[in-house]
């Protein structure tokens, strides 16, 4: 049953700002979304004649293709829209482009950056709705929430589990809205993974800090292994690929360290054989692609919020 | 022109005092208790809210002009210092061309006397030449030309040996170095202070650690040739300490700090607000208390600007791509009043920071209220309140992290060269 929560937001940035109510409406709409990926017809009429625009800097397959997917099964029009960063700083700027483009009344702007930020300063100065979907190192709240919904569906709760969230913290826009969503739900966020990559400070947002993965998995209910993201990171965060994987890579032996029934849970694309096994991906515990799934529910539910001005009908 | 002050608060290095002045042909004639006849008087200042104080100088600016005019040139920045109450500013070397020859010193000096603007402009040149840290510059002949500091501000000299011989050789002229001591290794692409704000909003962050080993280096170094050298906007309390023991040691340094590191902490960066984009970064509350600190033992000689504007093109877009400044001209009066006001020092103490020790640093003759002295003042109502609006920016740029806000204190008048400024409101 949904709860009555007023929701008055007129974009998603982040996860941050938001209120524990706030989240859990988010995602009991989003489950209510599900049963339609289910049908033989995924066609529902709920957003039809709006237009929405996916505004990619930076690659995607999952992401643009789910937000994609989800508008089309909402019988929304969309136009995608990929720009390699290299032009940002010689062409036209963000700015300009925004506004070029809501000037042909686009309802929604759906925008991955590669600089954090990004789409918080295109949400201030439009009056669309703009749906973050990963500004550089900063927030990917609907990966977040897609998370969560797998967590809830996998271990009937969203709160008092122990989540461990491995490997590259620091670049991650995925451990940031999870850290925050997961701790307004009263959850335990562990950051596991070489103290290069796995700043102390985080401690101050709520996270636990493991730089020993026997430690930072014992016991948890929650694995989620994190994308060595090679193209963000530069070199000298650890010496070298082989002893990364020897002491931070969710392997068959590793994934013993934490509960019997733990799902283990990766945001994709992985790179097998560093940060995960490739036997791991296919125990029957990885949800991965469960994961996948839900994507597109709650990419559904939070156009449908947006666009709906949070009056929800069943 | 015969000036006359007639009851106003007057800050003089031995104390206040209320006292009644008259000025002509730019000199101070007499200063007394007792009220001087009006007689052929041609400007009266009579307004016992006012206080005076020695002109003031803000010895960081960056004024833009030759080859970023579209930010700021030496006439609107000169406009901006007057407004803001100074009598005098420095101007730093990141220009382009560069101020590494005495050709473009002599041009920002014939440049600003060709306003009519009366703030005067004192060049400080490059150490090396571009800003590239590989050649020492003419340092002599840049003095001829009125150069009064040597600064690769924003480019801190990486090679050690390259800077002791700039310091070794600066003794030569006796001009300061004035070091922006960073590590830029170490804060390489970073966009704001390293910590709890940095983490939350996923922006790599500039360690401390960048600053305090560029100021020990810089300070070893100073230590080591004996050259004067200035430490320009000190940010962490570890510098301020450093300094503290330098000094106590009794190495050669002074050093400046600025009203946004007094009064500003990382949080003013929330919601990416590019305004608050400064090198060095906005710091923590910790931070903050020790500045205050360091100006209030004495440990922080002077308080300057770091007056940097930008086209708000190049502040309203990316956070990782806005440039790293603030403009700071028109609100260093009330927001070093503020200090006042906090109780950290007294207005005798202000007047040292914003007119003796920069003058003194920067090897200029401090105005002084005494008579026989040239009348160099600027008058301040203390209580003045004020909106920082746009519109009352008169600087090309308004990048500032305190535009919209509410200030307390205000320059009313200078006088200089025998004249009377009002100004404007």
């Amino acid at each position: 049953m949904v709860n009555k929560v007023n929701w008055l937001h007129k974009d998603l940035i982040s996860l941050e700002p938001l209120s524990r109510e706030e989240i859990i409406f988010l995602l009991e709409t989003a489950k209510s979304f599900e049963e339609v990926l289910e049908r033989d017809v995924k066609k529902v009429p709920t957003l039809r004649g709006k237009s929405i625009l996916t505004l990619f800097y930076e690659p995607s397959t999952r992401t643009r293709t789910s937000f994609e997917m989800a508008a089309k099964i909402l019988s929304a029009d969309t136009i995608n829209i990929s720009v390699s960063t290299s032009s940002v700083s010689k062409g036209e700027t963000l700015l300009d482009t925004v506004r070029n483009l809501e000037a042909m009344s686009v309802d929604v702007i759906i925008i991955r950056h590669s600089f954090s930020g990004a789409s918080e300063f295109v949400s201030k100065r439009v009056k669309a709705s703009v749906i973050n979907a990963g500004d550089g190192r900063h927030e990917h709240p609907t990966q977040a929430l897609l998370d969560l919904l797998t967590i809830w569906e996998y271990k009937k709760t969203l709160t008092g589990l122990k989540v461990a969230i491995v490997g590259d913290i620091l670049h991650s826009r995925v451990a940031r809205s999870n850290l925050f969503a997961l701790r307004k739900l009263d959850n335990e966020v562990r950051f596991v993974g070489p103290a290069t990559l796995v700043p102390e400070d985080f401690k101050k947002l709520g996270a636990k800090i493991f730089y020993n993965l026997e430690e930072g998995l014992y016991d948890v209910d929650v694995v989620m292994a994190l994308r060595i993201q090679k193209e963000r990171i530069g070199d000298g965060f650890y010496p070298t690929e082989r002893e990364y994987a020897k002491y931070f890579s969710i392997n068959r032996e590793t994934i013993n360290f934490a509960k019997r029934d733990t799902i283990i849970m990766h945001p994709g694309p992985v790179n097998r054989g560093l940060e995960i096994s490739s036997d791991v991906l296919e125990d029957k515990r990885c949800v991965v692609l469960n994961q996948v799934t839900k994507g597109v529910a709650v990419r559904m539910a939070v156009l449908y919020l947006l666009l709906s001005g949070g009056k929800v009908e069943n | 022109m015969k000036i006359k002050i007639n009851n106003l608060t007057i800050v003089t290095s031995s104390g206040l005092f209320r006292k009644n002045l008259f000025i002509d042909k730019g000199i101070i004639k007499k200063i007394s208790d007792k009220p001087i006849s009006s007689r052929g008087v041609d400007f009266l200042i009579d307004n016992e809210n006012l206080m005076v104080f020695p002109g003031f100088l803000d010895m960081h600016v960056h004024l833009r002009e030759p080859g970023f005019e579209y930010k700021e040139d030496i006439e609107s920045g000169q406009r901006a210092a007057l407004s803001g109450g100074f009598t005098a500013i420095a101007c730093m070397a990141n220009t382009n061309p560069v101020n590494d020859n005495s050709a473009v010193t002599h041009y920002i000096k014939c440049k600003s006397n060709e306003t009519g603007i009366p703030v005067d402009v004192h060049p400080i040149a490059a150490i090396t030449v571009g800003l590239k840290g590989e050649k020492i510059v003419e340092m002599g002949d840049l003095k001829k030309a009125g150069a009064v500091g040597f600064s690769d501000d924003g480019y801190p000299v990486e090679n050690s040996d390259i800077l002791r011989k700039a310091m070794e050789y600066s003794k030569c002229f006796n001009i300061p170095i004035i070091c922006h001591s960073e590590e830029k290794k170490l804060s390489k692409e970073g966009q704001i202070n390293e910590g709890e704000v940095s983490l939350k909003l996923g922006l790599k962050g500039i360690p401390k650690e960048a600053e305090i080993i560029g100021i020990y280096r810089d300070i070893m170094l100073a230590k080591l040739t004996k050259a004067k050298v200035h430490i320009a906007h000190v940010s962490t309390k570890d510098s301020v300490e450093l300094i503290r023991r330098a000094k106590k040691e009794g190495i050669n340094i002074s050093c400046e700090t600025c009203p946004q590191y007094f009064l500003l902490t990382e949080e003013e960066v929330l919601g990416y607000n590019t305004f608050a984009k400064v090198n060095p970064p906005l710091r923590t509350k910790e931070d903050v208390m020790a500045i205050r600190e360091g100006l209030k033992d004495g440990t922080i000689d002077v308080i300057a600007s770091d007056h940097a504007p930008h086209h708000i093109d190049e502040k309203d877009g990316e956070f990782e791509l806005a440039p790293f400044g603030m403009i700071g001209l028109q609100t260093m009066i009330p927001l070093s009043l503020e200090l006042v006001r906090l109780g950290v020092l007294d207005f005798q103490v202000l007047a040292e920071k914003l007119s003796r020790k920069p003058h003194q640093i920067l090897g200029l003759k401090p105005p002084v209220i005494k008579e026989g002295e040239e009348a160099c003042l600027t008058i301040i109502d203390p209580h003045y309140e004020w909106v920082l609006e746009k519109d009352r920016i008169r600087s090309k740029s308004y990048n500032t992290p305190f535009l919209g806000k509410k200030m307390k204190g205000k320059a009313v008048y200078t006088i200089k060269g025998g004249k009377v400024f009002e100004i404007e409101d």
